[in-house]
């Protein structure tokens, strides 16, 4: 008895210890789940031969999920080219990011602005191979001239007030892709528009609430520092800002959350410091093709429970609305939140994301110039920012 | 991974010399806690007849509970079947559960038989209740099924109950100490007390506290493969910003009536910890803290009037607060507060109307409120009655409980803005439990439950700035439960005990507020929208043996469940499984004991999972395991009793994360030592 005792001993206790780790061992064996996300190509439409060679589109993603992703859309191939940089950069920790915010092709660079990791990627805009990154602080958007790169930010290198930080707009050199400066701007700044020697900034303030930002500041680029700020009295969280060819600015604002300031277009006069037009139109997104300013908005209301959506073309020399349905086949039925526009300037086609419901996989809609759906694609988290690529005369 | 799941069973089927093997610990000697006197003899509890509840727990306590390798209650739940842990990493990191794919909202967690309560985010950080002065932690499908206790009890889809040591004296003894110390990997420095007094034969005192400092550094190591199998990066960073600094003080008195007992008990805790956050690109050290506070007064009186009648009274008042301060160079300044108070008053009856019939009605109020420095906040109050009546039947084979909840809420604002109130709720909801055991030996039991429930929405749900939805309705669940456990104490020549337990389950929950897109700055709004069904099953084992003087203890535990989101067939992620739940999970926790010497060794699988809604690769979670171990020696030195303990953990230092972007600390140790006099 003894004896089969210890025999027992012998075998029972090493055989749990060894199932335990055979078991593990198992389990071990199915890993092999760290392998990148590579490239998906799609066929989606027929190639087309134009200056426009294709564009890029940068997917926001949620904050905190690391999830922004670059998409190419070739024209000459018509191929969709899915998640482009993980696989083109595969050395970069983490990818491209959290949250992307603005996309820019300047000179022969592509400019990634994302956000919630406090970065510009700077790219070659031939195949999006990483450059650099520039440093910014929650930074928000970008736009470039002579050389430089202008880019928003929430938060500026000095504070009299930490606990109400001013935002900042940034001077990036393009040929060293060094910070050169930075001029203290309004509260949480977004869009920029540089007209002539002077760049606009859209500030919003939307971290204020209720106070929030009514102000454009005014930046004179020759010696960069900040020449004028426009206060506009009417309105408030100001987000968009393009400018048209006599020299006015368009700004949108977000309105606010309670319903007594609505989402709203405004066309202003810089040097008069005046609207001149109130447009009367909620915006989420803009785009300008020579003098047509392509607009998408989705507003919620606790009234209806619902979002209602909206498009509108608008001419914007003598400012009138061209049309408020610019899809016509009924494709946007199926957009719950338009949420970035974007033309082609030579074939103008109008491409239009779908965010949905910002958790899942967005959509992008490409439609002709007469609002017709060509084709559809599913695009990464939150598509937003288009970026054209090509032989483009920039504004 | 259905191969593997044979073969694990087969394998465990083999050692357990192919008599099927399960568990839930033999709970007889668990249950009842409320009774001051348990005698356990050789693992059968001698007042287990005085058992009413008729679907058991799974229960850790007492000396397992000691031996498992977890620092807070939400690390000893990763033995529970059905439950999944959402932890943030390390020891400050927010630790909460998720039971039968339900939602965390839906899990009641009481605290010494009294609900802790979270009317702000409806979730209770179990990372922060440390096992230290626990004696057993159970876990209820359903509803604890004993008919009588408080409304509360009845109101949760699922419950967590907690109970703190009890005094016991050792005879002739008035006092009991036990003291303390643990150190380890993350900087920890973990110092306790507790103190027990005889006041008289009826009154005993019960004091502890714990200090738990921190500093929260790990390694953890991101690593991606190129297509071609070469390493596209490899990093290992520290985690900063991961520091916690927490004191608990408790206080409890515990008296014997005639026919009755009562205790009141005094908990207050306060900390500051760092919040590690995400780490995306770019971004591997962030600056938000924390500091809370938290105090409450609870106590219950519980005597058995006459042969037919009994009753229960309980009451609490508790006070948070919650100091969240982002002061980052970086991001936008935030500094808010909160403050939350609770009053909570419940009475239960319990009539033996004959030897197998008993019925009970239970009335609770409760008011919560809460306070904000939030811009245009809402500050609301929430008044909540609950009034239910059941019933119990036991015909010896069959017993059987059926429950009727009323649930009546009313709530105000006041606010600058035209904040309105959520609308005045009344709910009713049912609940059946039935047990059958069709031998007389109690080996073999089948039962089952039905439950319509619901949670409220939580006062972030309804009043968050910019973000809350006023109309919003409660979310409901359905719960259809049936099981088999099988239990046998053996006087076998090596295994003293074998147990099997399996339930298959499906759930509803439907009405389920989710976050809404709105277009606009802050994106969200929170609608009722939503629908899930989750079919599951779960089994459980476990095995007793000994040889020589060695003893053993086996226990493994695996579920399986398919919970898919069934909101809108347009939904691209229509069907697919809903964030973070695996379809597979598993636990194994081996324990040998000889002279003194404890050997622990578990081991913990979850499959898997994805972080979002859609089932696509860029939400991929990769499966995880961990491996644990530790030895411990007692000595009797005296009259003292002292105990050392090494524990290693995630033993083959695996890189991994339970929440998405926030990594896990690889392998790490503590060593522990208590005493007792």
């Amino acid at each position: 008895m003894c004896h089969y005792r210890l025999i027992m001993a012998r075998t029972i206790l090493p055989s749990l210890m060894l199932g335990i780790v055979s078991i593990s061992t198992i389990l071990s064996s199915c890993e092999r789940d760290d392998v990148m996300i590579d490239i998906v190509k799609t066929q989606v439409t027929t190639p087309a031969y134009t200056d426009v060679e294709g564009f890029y589109l940068l997917n926001e993603g949620n904050m905190g999920g690391n999830k922004s992703t670059l998409d190419y859309f070739n024209a000459r191939e018509g191929v969709y080219y899915k998640n482009i940089y993980a696989e083109r950069n595969p050395n970069v920790v983490k990818e491209l990011g959290d949250v992307g915010n603005d996309l820019l092709i300047y000179g022969s660079k592509l400019y990634a602005v994302i956000n919630c990791s406090h970065k510009v990627e700077v790219m070659n805009v031939e195949d999006a191979t990483r450059v650099t990154q520039i440093d910014i602080p929650n930074c928000r958007y970008a736009v470039g001239k002579d050389g430089y790169v202008y880019v928003s930010s929430y938060v500026g290198p000095v504070q009299v007030d930490p606990t109400a930080p001013k935002g900042a707009v940034f001077k990036v050199d393009t040929l060293s892709m060094e910070i050169t400066g930075s001029v203290e701007v309004g509260y949480q700044p977004e869009e920029m528009t540089i007209i002539g020697n002077r760049l606009y900034v859209a500030n919003s303030g939307g971290y204020r609430v209720p106070d929030y930002d009514n102000t454009i500041s005014v930046i004179d680029l020759d010696n960069f520092t900040l020449s004028d700020v426009i206060m506009l009295d009417e309105s408030a969280n100001f987000h968009r800002l393009e400018h048209d060819r006599y020299g006015r600015l368009w700004l949108s604002s977000r309105g606010n959350y309670y319903g007594d300031m609505n989402s709203n277009l405004y066309v202003i006069d810089p040097v008069g410091k005046q609207i001149i037009k109130d447009m009367h139109m909620p915006v989420s997104d803009m785009w300008v093709d020579d003098n047509m300013l392509y607009v998408i908005s989705a507003e919620w209301s606790y009234v209806t429970g619902k979002n209602t959506v909206s498009y509108a073309k608008i001419d914007m020399d003598n400012m009138e609305v061209v049309d408020r349905n610019i899809i016509k086949d009924g494709t946007d039925e199926k957009i719950k939140i338009p949420y970035g526009i974007a033309v082609d300037p030579v074939t103008k086609d109008i491409y239009v994301t779908d965010a949905k419901s910002y958790v899942v996989s967005g959509t992008l809609y490409c439609f002709d110039k007469d609002g017709i759906c060509k084709w559809k694609q599913t695009a990464g988290q939150i598509p937003a920012h288009f970026a054209f690529k090509g032989n483009i005369a920039e504004e | 991974m259905k191969k593997l799941i044979l073969a694990v069973l087969a394998c465990t089927a083999l050692w357990g010399n192919s008599t099927s093997y399960a568990i839930c610990l033999p709970d007889d000697n668990t249950d009842d806690l409320f009774l001051d006197t348990v005698l356990v003899v050789k693992g059968v509890d001698v007042v287990a007849t005085k058992r009413q509840e008729i679907i058991s727990a799974q229960t850790i306590s007492g000396v397992d509970l000691e031996r498992l390798n977890s620092q807070s209650v939400a690390d000893a739940l990763r033995y529970f079947s059905g439950v999944q842990i959402k932890d943030y990493g390390g020891i400050g990191g927010i630790k909460t559960v998720n039971i039968r794919s339900m939602g965390t909202n839906h899990v009641g967690v009481f605290y010494n038989g009294v609900q802790l309560g979270n009317a702000q985010n409806g979730q209770v950080d179990l990372g922060r209740y440390s096992l230290e002065n626990i004696e057993a932690i159970s876990l209820y499908n359903g509803q604890k099924s004993n008919i009588f206790q408080s409304a509360k009890d009845f109101s949760t889809s699922s419950a967590i109950y907690i109970t703190t040591k009890r005094p016991t004296f050792a005879n002739g003894r008035n006092y009991q100490l036990i003291a303390e110390m643990k150190t380890g990997s993350f900087g920890l420095a973990n110092p306790s007390v507790l103190v027990n007094y005889k006041l008289s034969d009826k009154v005993s005192l019960s004091a502890s506290a714990e200090y738990t400092y921190a500093n929260g550094k790990y390694r953890f190591r991101y690593r991606r493969l190129q297509l071609d199998g070469q390493v596209a990066y490899d990093t290992t960073a520290v985690r900063e910003n991961g520091d916690v600094e927490a004191l608990r003080a408790e206080l409890g008195l515990y008296g014997l009536l005639n026919g009755g007992k009562w205790n009141i008990n005094g908990y207050f805790y306060t900390s500051e910890r760092g919040i590690p956050g995400a780490i995306v690109n770019n971004v591997f050290r962030r600056g938000e803290r924390q500091w809370d506070k938290s105090a409450f007064g609870q106590g219950s009186f519980e005597k058995r009037i006459n042969d037919w009648y009994e009753l229960k009274l309980t009451g609490k008042f508790a006070w948070d607060y919650s100091n969240f301060l982002r002061d980052d160079p970086k991001e936008l300044y935030l500094n808010n507060h909160y403050y939350q108070k609770e009053v909570y008053l419940s009475l239960a009856n319990l009539f033996k109307l004959t030897d197998w019939w008993s019925l009970s009605a239970a009335i609770d109020g409760q008011l919560n409120s809460m306070d904000a420095d939030l811009t245009d906040f809402a500050y609301p109050t929430r008044w909540t009655e609950l009034a239910v009546v059941a019933t119990a039947f036991d015909f010896g084979k069959i017993k059987a409980q059926a429950s009727l909840l009323g649930t009546f809420i009313q709530e105000s604002t006041r606010s600058r803005k035209t904040y309105t109130a959520s609308a005045n709720k009344k709910e009713l909801s049912p609940a059946v439990f039935v047990n059958y055991r069709p031998w007389h030996n109690r080996d073999v039991e089948f039962y089952g439950f039905f439950k319509r429930i619901f949670r409220m929405p939580t006062f972030n749900d309804l009043y968050y700035t910019e973000i809350g939805n006023a109309n919003l309705d409660p979310e409901y669940t359905y719960q259809y439960d049936l099981g088999l456990s099988v239990k046998k104490f053996l006087t076998h020549e090596f295994f003293d005990y074998v147990g099997i337990k399996a339930d298959g389950y499906y759930n509803a929950v439907t009405n389920k507020i989710i976050a809404y897109p709105t277009g606009q700055q802050f994106r969200w709004t929170m609608i009722n929208l939503g629908k899930v069904k989750i079919a599951g099953v779960e089994v459980a084992g476990d095995v007793a043996s000994h040889v020589d003087k060695v003893d053993m203890k086996l226990h493994v535990q695996y579920t399986y469940q398919k919970a898919r989101d069934y909101t809108d067939p347009e939904d691209s992620f229509y069907g697919d499984q809903i964030p973070y739940i695996p379809w597979h999970s598993l636990s194994v926790s081996y324990n040998a004991n000889w002279k003194g010497w404890d050997l622990n060794y578990s081991f913990i699988y979850t499959g898997k999972r994805y972080n979002e809604q859609e089932n696509i690769r860029f939400n991929y979670e990769p499966p995880w395991y961990t491996h644990d171990m530790s030895l411990s020696k007692s000595f009797t030195v005296g009259a003292c009793n002292l105990k050392i303990t090494g524990e290693l953990n995630n033993i083959f230092n695996q890189a991994y994360e339970v929440i998405h972007n926030y990594p896990m600390p690889g392998r790490n140790f503590r060593i522990a030592v208590k005493l007792k006099i």
